[in-house]
């Protein structure tokens, strides 16, 4: 059983481990070590193509993720206060949100963008002399709008789970509504916001799928990814891709930790 | 008077939070989804993309990319049950051999590579399946000739490893939540180990599994990067399909029609999954995390 489990482990680590050991490779190809080198980071972060799709990616995956922990933070209390069809329709919606493959994802907002771009465009260039077009903020939309639902469900869960007396006892020292948001709920609810907020970045920085439709003609780091990989990469590759590993799996374990964590407020 | 008005405001409240998340909702979401169904019947402009119309021949011709559904309804299952097999085991571990100290930590250290890019998870695999790198080491050792990549079993492996994190928390969750009295009565009735645990352990741990199987097989359908790298072309699936009617064809009524056709293909799999599951339990929330 141990053994198993250990295999395991090595099954899931091991592919991980092989791009991090080959971005100190000296040679030029994948597979095939010549020896030592860090090489491939300095020549990574020197290229301009790279560097801009990662400025670019990290724009999108801050702003997905600001905005996402937000409103889905804000329509999970809200969702709290509603009973009845609303409730279920949006509990569909949330759900919709999230089974519906990025692919189609992808696709439809792509359709959605271009259609309003071919209507509205008409009117901006002769009032304005701008025409709208996809790039950066149409990815962030897009991101938005799956990531809510992600933070909605993390949030909700801790909700919940959350001690309804608090806020009566809160209600019964004369705070007003605001403050006992501020001062008693807000602070348990954090974990999970920042959890949700963690969860949202990492989405959206790894989001290649839906990028890939909607990007216009902005590049992220994933559609740099993809492109170099189809066009046989270079050890540059593996080096980006290291630090981005080492980035995104310190991130989930953090927000694992916060969301298994519990409140300590509560057993007070 | 005032118990009215006060009412008022807490509902205006309610929508004021619900309203900028109900909005990225219907714009969207549910607005884009119904305009795919309508480019669903239209037809493919001349220069590409979509010209109104109303037939069904998108639908009539769905059977020109009936392979990628083929691929994608007979190596999902298979590799959502080649997943179980392998997630069980390590599940079973975590909840009941593994150190109560170290089992939240040894979970996580489970699920967190599926945080981490799909893009650079698979690109491995390609290193590892292609020709430098395991058929090259079988060639070492005489065994020649061996190609992995771009096959189905590559796409199988592939998938094995991606989604074993996603298969492995509701098993463990099903799993951990069990009473272990029910262990002890078994044994103490003159059961076997194996027999507790094919009538009892098992039985109660189908919820997790059922839920496990369901999101990986959903993810499954609508993969892309997976079928991509590791098929290379030659295995590809409906999500493959659609990014090349979308982007590079550009035949988007066709393309609408073939997602119409996915979505309907999950939403079939999930009311089957609702009515015979969680009908049967209570387990209703989806350990997404």
């Amino acid at each position: 059983m141990q053994v198993y489990a250990a295999l395991i482990y090595v099954f899931l680590y091991a592919p991980i481990g092989l791009i991090v050991f080959f971005s100190f490779n000296s040679g030029r190809y994948a597979m095939d070590w010549r020896g030592f080198s860090l090489h491939w980071y300095g020549s990574a972060f020197s290229n301009e193509l790279i560097v801009s799709a990662l400025a670019t990616s990290l724009t999108i995956a801050l702003s997905t993720a600001t905005l996402a922990s937000i409103i889905g933070t804000l329509a999970a209390l809200g969702l709290e206060r509603t009973k009845g069809w609303p409730r279920h329709a949006f509990d569909a919606l949330i759900y919709v949100a999230i089974m519906v493959p990025s692919v189609v994802i992808g696709i439809s907002t792509l359709i959605a963008f271009v259609t309003v771009f071919d209507t509205v465009n008409p009117l901006l260039e002769s009032a304005a002399g701008r025409r709208a077009q996809m790039g950066t903020w149409t990815v962030i939309a897009a991101h938005v709008l799956f990531n809510i639902a992600v933070v909605i469900l993390i949030v909700r869960a801790r909700l919940t789970g959350m001690d309804r007396s608090l806020i009566e006892a809160s209600e019964d020292l004369y705070a007003t509504p605001l403050g006992t948001f501020r001062h008693v709920v807000l602070p348990l609810l954090l974990p999970s916001i920042v959890a949700g907020f963690l969860l949202s970045f990492t989405f959206s920085f790894e989001d290649f799928i839906i990028a890939f439709f909607v990007a216009g003609p902005d590049t992220t780091l994933p559609i740099y990814v993809f492109s170099s990989i189809r066009r046989g990469v270079t050890p540059e590759i593996n080096a980006v891709g290291s630090v981005v590993l080492f980035v995104s799996l310190t991130l989930m374990l953090l927000a694992q930790f916060l969301m298994r964590s519990r409140a300590a407020p509560c057993s007070q | 008077m005032m118990s009215q008005k006060s009412e008022r405001r807490s509902r205006l409240t309610t929508a004021l939070l619900v309203a900028p998340a109900a909005l990225f909702f219907v714009f969207l979401l549910v607005l884009p989804l119904l305009v795919v169904v309508v480019y669903s019947f239209g037809e493919r402009a001349p220069a590409g993309g979509y010209a109104p119309a109303f037939t069904f021949s998108n639908y009539l011709n769905l059977p020109a990319r009936g392979k990628a559904f083929f691929n994608t309804l007979t190596l999902a299952p298979l590799a959502t049950l080649l997943t179980v097999l392998f997630a069980y085991p390590m599940a079973y571990f975590l909840a009941v051999k593994a150190d109560v100290r170290w089992r939240l930590l040894l979970l996580a250290l489970c699920i967190a590579p599926f945080w981490t890019s799909q893009l650079l998870r698979y690109y491995a695999w390609m290193m590892i399946l292609g020709s430098k790198g395991i058929p090259s080491w079988l060639a070492s050792i005489g065994i020649e000739g061996v190609r992995i990549i771009n096959t189905p079993a590559a796409v199988l492996i592939g998938a094995v490893y991606g989604f074993l994190p996603l298969m492995i928390p509701p098993i463990y969750v099903s799993l951990e939540k069990l009473d272990r009295r029910l262990l002890e009565a078994s044994a103490d009735l003159g059961a076997t180990p194996f027999r507790t645990f094919l009538q009892v352990t098992l039985p109660l741990s189908l919820p997790g599994v059922a839920t496990g199987t369901m999101l990986v097989f959903i993810l499954l359908m609508g993969d892309y990067i997976l079928p991509q790298f590791l098929g290379g072309g030659m295995v590809f699936f409906i999500g493959n399909a659609l990014v090349d009617l979308f982007l590079q064809s550009r035949n988007w009524p066709f393309g609408a029609a073939v997602s119409v056709a996915l979505i309907a293909i999950m939403f079939v799999t999930i009311v089957v999954y609702m009515r015979f599951v969680l009908g049967h339990s209570g387990q209703r929330r989806v350990a997404l995390v």
